[in-house]
């Protein structure tokens, strides 16, 4: 899950790491009661990246022309992403500009460590054309970032006297931040020297959906679309596409695989469900429930392949809660005698060849009935 | 031979009580395989399928001579379970638990290299050995011993191409399954070393995913070192770019992770790479 800036910089603020801070108002005569000393910055909170070359962050030195910016900016889309809040911060005279970031490598299988003397801009950039500008740090796990570590960081980057202590301080703190959030990625975009002292002017946080429940206070994901954050509740991963076709399947892998074939017989997914790893006949049902609600659905794909799945429990999911859409079922793997039984004394037939299958749902979303020649094709009109 | 697993494993189940752990360690024990002991802390003195269960890893081994694990235990509780069964030095760990926090997952692989421990998973479908042994969730009944390995992220897809080798009448050596995460015990570079140096291998089938950069590293390893075929498939060629697929590994960041930018790099490694999961056994044929 990402986090707004705005976000990210209280949880900075509550680790002690110098942050410049501001108010987030989400509505522009807002600005007016702000007690705040000018020049300032307008910047939109949005979780995509690229919101300065989009028009999202602007100086004003009097508050009329900060309402103005707000207004102009609130409401912006950036990026498909339709700017709710802005963040009013003192504008800052920076003196140079920084990068300092711990992320999961997931090559390495560790924290990677990276900073940089080049900051203010993409990292990446920084990376393709001078990548003798970045420092990395390989951080083992057992060992962390203690101060020494950190010092080493900071020596590499040229810092030395009280900036390298200053430096240290924060390099040590980030680490444990993003250690101690579950955090995937733990950035700050510039960390600015202003006033011959280091300021956190940005700050961004991914943290690790899966440590979620070990971080109760968190603020709700503004990431997903209201169906993605029910199928979430309901510990089933769901995501949108631009298609017609439902899909749901068991596990990732066979799911992508299931878009490129529906995509290989000219059909497209409207969203898809993975049921994931022994999904439960309620879990189906829901799944079932859940895909159809998209608008715009005009057939269900389900391909399972049961491992650790049970497809007996995938036949009762489907036998009690029947969908709506014409659909083409593939059932195949464990226990997959069974649940041939149990569709069966409902009427409804089920395939195992996953293009058969495909290639049905795509008729199906078109149309056309009878699809030609499958045996894929079940579930009351 | 084989990799990884085989007759010589005597399989210790660690959530063997649970619902998932005890009706594997079933499907495991009808397969032929060893399953010597389950753990299942509190649960000491127990037996699941007539298997004994112990309240510690290092009990268990003790008593029964277990060398290898799998690990049926929820998430919040999977850290642990590793380290207890690195710890003892059973190797390989499986780990099939889905939803592990990547930090966690951090410190379970750290441990293992340490301990010289070989780790599967997170998130993974364990491994296989063709007619000797299933450690983890495979679909027993799909395999049939033969030639060919098989390494994949995904569990899924791994039974879709077992299945349709098999009916192609081309057997398995063994399957190895890496899991969907971010973060796992072993890369596809470390398994195909493992393939190179298997003799009863002669043909590897490499199933990869969007996101990341395993595929491209599997690619330049293939070019290098390994003097098998390899035969691959990539899944994920229509998603949208920025979207999680699912594995919280899949997904597309910029150029990174495509899966044209994979194909081309297998390709140019002398790869053949199937658009399609049925064409791969007809590609494996014409490679053996």
């Amino acid at each position: 899950m990402k986090l707004h800036e705005y976000q990210a910089k209280e949880v900075f603020a509550r680790y002690g790491l110098p942050v410049q801070t501001g108010t987030v108002i989400d509505r522009p005569d807002a600005v007016r009661g702000l007690s705040i000393q000018y020049p300032v910055v307008v910047k939109a909170q949005v979780l995509v990246g690229g919101r300065g070359k989009a028009g999202g962050v602007k100086l004003a030195k009097t508050p009329a022309e900060a309402e103005a910016h707000a207004r102009a900016i609130l409401g912006m889309d950036i990026k498909g992403e339709r700017v709710g809040r802005v963040l009013v911060v003192p504008a800052a005279d920076i003196e140079a500009e920084y990068y300092l970031a711990f992320v999961t490598d997931r090559a390495a299988r560790r924290v990677a460590g990276i900073a940089s003397a080049a900051g203010g801009v993409e990292i990446e950039t920084v990376a393709r054309e001078s990548p003798e500008k970045i420092a990395r740090l390989d951080v083992d796990p057992c060992l962390g970032v203690p101060s020494f570590v950190a010092r080493g960081l900071g020596r590499r980057l040229g810092f030395s006297g009280t900036l390298l202590e200053e430096f240290t301080r924060i390099a040590a703190i980030l680490y444990r931040l993003y250690w101690d959030e579950d955090a995937d990625l733990a950035e700050i975009n510039p960390l600015a020297r202003v006033g011959g002292h280091l300021l956190c002017v940005d700050a961004k946080l991914v943290l690790d959906d899966n440590a979620a429940y070990r971080h109760r206070d968190l603020p709700p994901s503004e990431e997903m679309t209201p169906l993605e954050r029910e199928a979430r509740e309901h510990g089933l991963a769901y995501v949108e596409l631009e298609g017609d076709i439902a899909v749901i399947g068991n596990g990732a892998g066979l799911v992508m695989s299931t878009l490129d074939l529906l995509a290989h017989f000219g059909g497209r997914a409207a969203n898809f469900l993975d049921v994931g790893g022994g999904a439960s006949e309620e879990g189906m049902q829901t799944a079932i429930e859940l895909v159809q609600r998209k608008p715009g659905v005009r057939a269900l794909f389900i391909n399972i392949f049961g491992g650790i799945t049970r497809c007996d429990d995938i036949a009762r999911g489907i036998v009690k809660r029947p969908p709506r859409v014409p659909a083409s079922i593939r059932l195949t793997g464990t226990n997959e005698v069974e649940a041939r039984e149990i569709l069966k004394t409902a009427g409804i037939t089920a395939g195992i060849d996953p293009e058969e299958g495909a290639r049905a749902a795509v008729a199906l979303a078109k149309g056309a009935g009878g699809a030609s020649g499958s045996a894929a094709k079940g579930g009351p009109r | 031979m084989a990799v990884l697993v085989g007759r010589q494993t005597r399989l210790l189940v660690q959530g063997i009580t649970g619902y998932q752990g005890a009706f594997h360690a079933k499907q495991s024990l009808d397969a032929g395989t060893a399953v010597v002991a389950g753990v299942t802390p509190g649960k000491g003195g127990t037996r699941v399928h007539d298997v004994p269960v112990f309240d510690t890893v290092e009990e268990a081994a003790r008593e029964t001579g277990a060398n290898a694990c799998v690990i049926f235990v929820p998430a919040r509780f999977a850290r642990e379970a590793a380290l207890e069964a690195i710890a003892a030095h059973l190797d390989p760990v499986v780990m099939i638990t889905e939803g592990m926090p990547v930090h966690d997952a951090i410190e379970a692989v750290a441990y293992a290299r340490r301990q010289g421990v070989r780790l599967l998973g997170p998130n993974g479908p364990g491994v296989t050995t063709a007619g000797q042994c299933r450690v983890g969730i495979m679909p027993w009944h799909l395999f049939t011993p033969g030639p060919v390995g098989v390494v994949s992220r995904s569990g899924t897809l791994t039974y879709e191409v077992v299945a349709g080798l098999t009916r192609a009448g081309l057997g398995q050596s063994t399957a190895v399954g890496l899991g969907g995460d971010p973060v796992v015990g072993t890369s596809f570079v470390e398994a195909l070393e493992w393939f190179g140096a298997d003799p009863d291998t002669k043909a590897v089938v490499l199933i990869g995913e969007i996101g990341g950069s395993a595929e491209e590293d599997a690619a330049r390893y293939i070019a290098r070192s390994l003097k098998k075929p390899v035969v691959s498939y990539i899944a994920g060629r229509t998603a949208p770019p920025g979207k999680r697929m699912g594995h919280a590994g899949a997904v597309i960041s910029g150029t990174e992770g495509t899966a044209e930018h994979k194909v081309a790099a297998l390709e140019a490694a002398g790869v053949a790479v199937a658009p399609l999961v049925s064409q791969v056994p007809a590609l494996v044929r014409t490679r053996l």
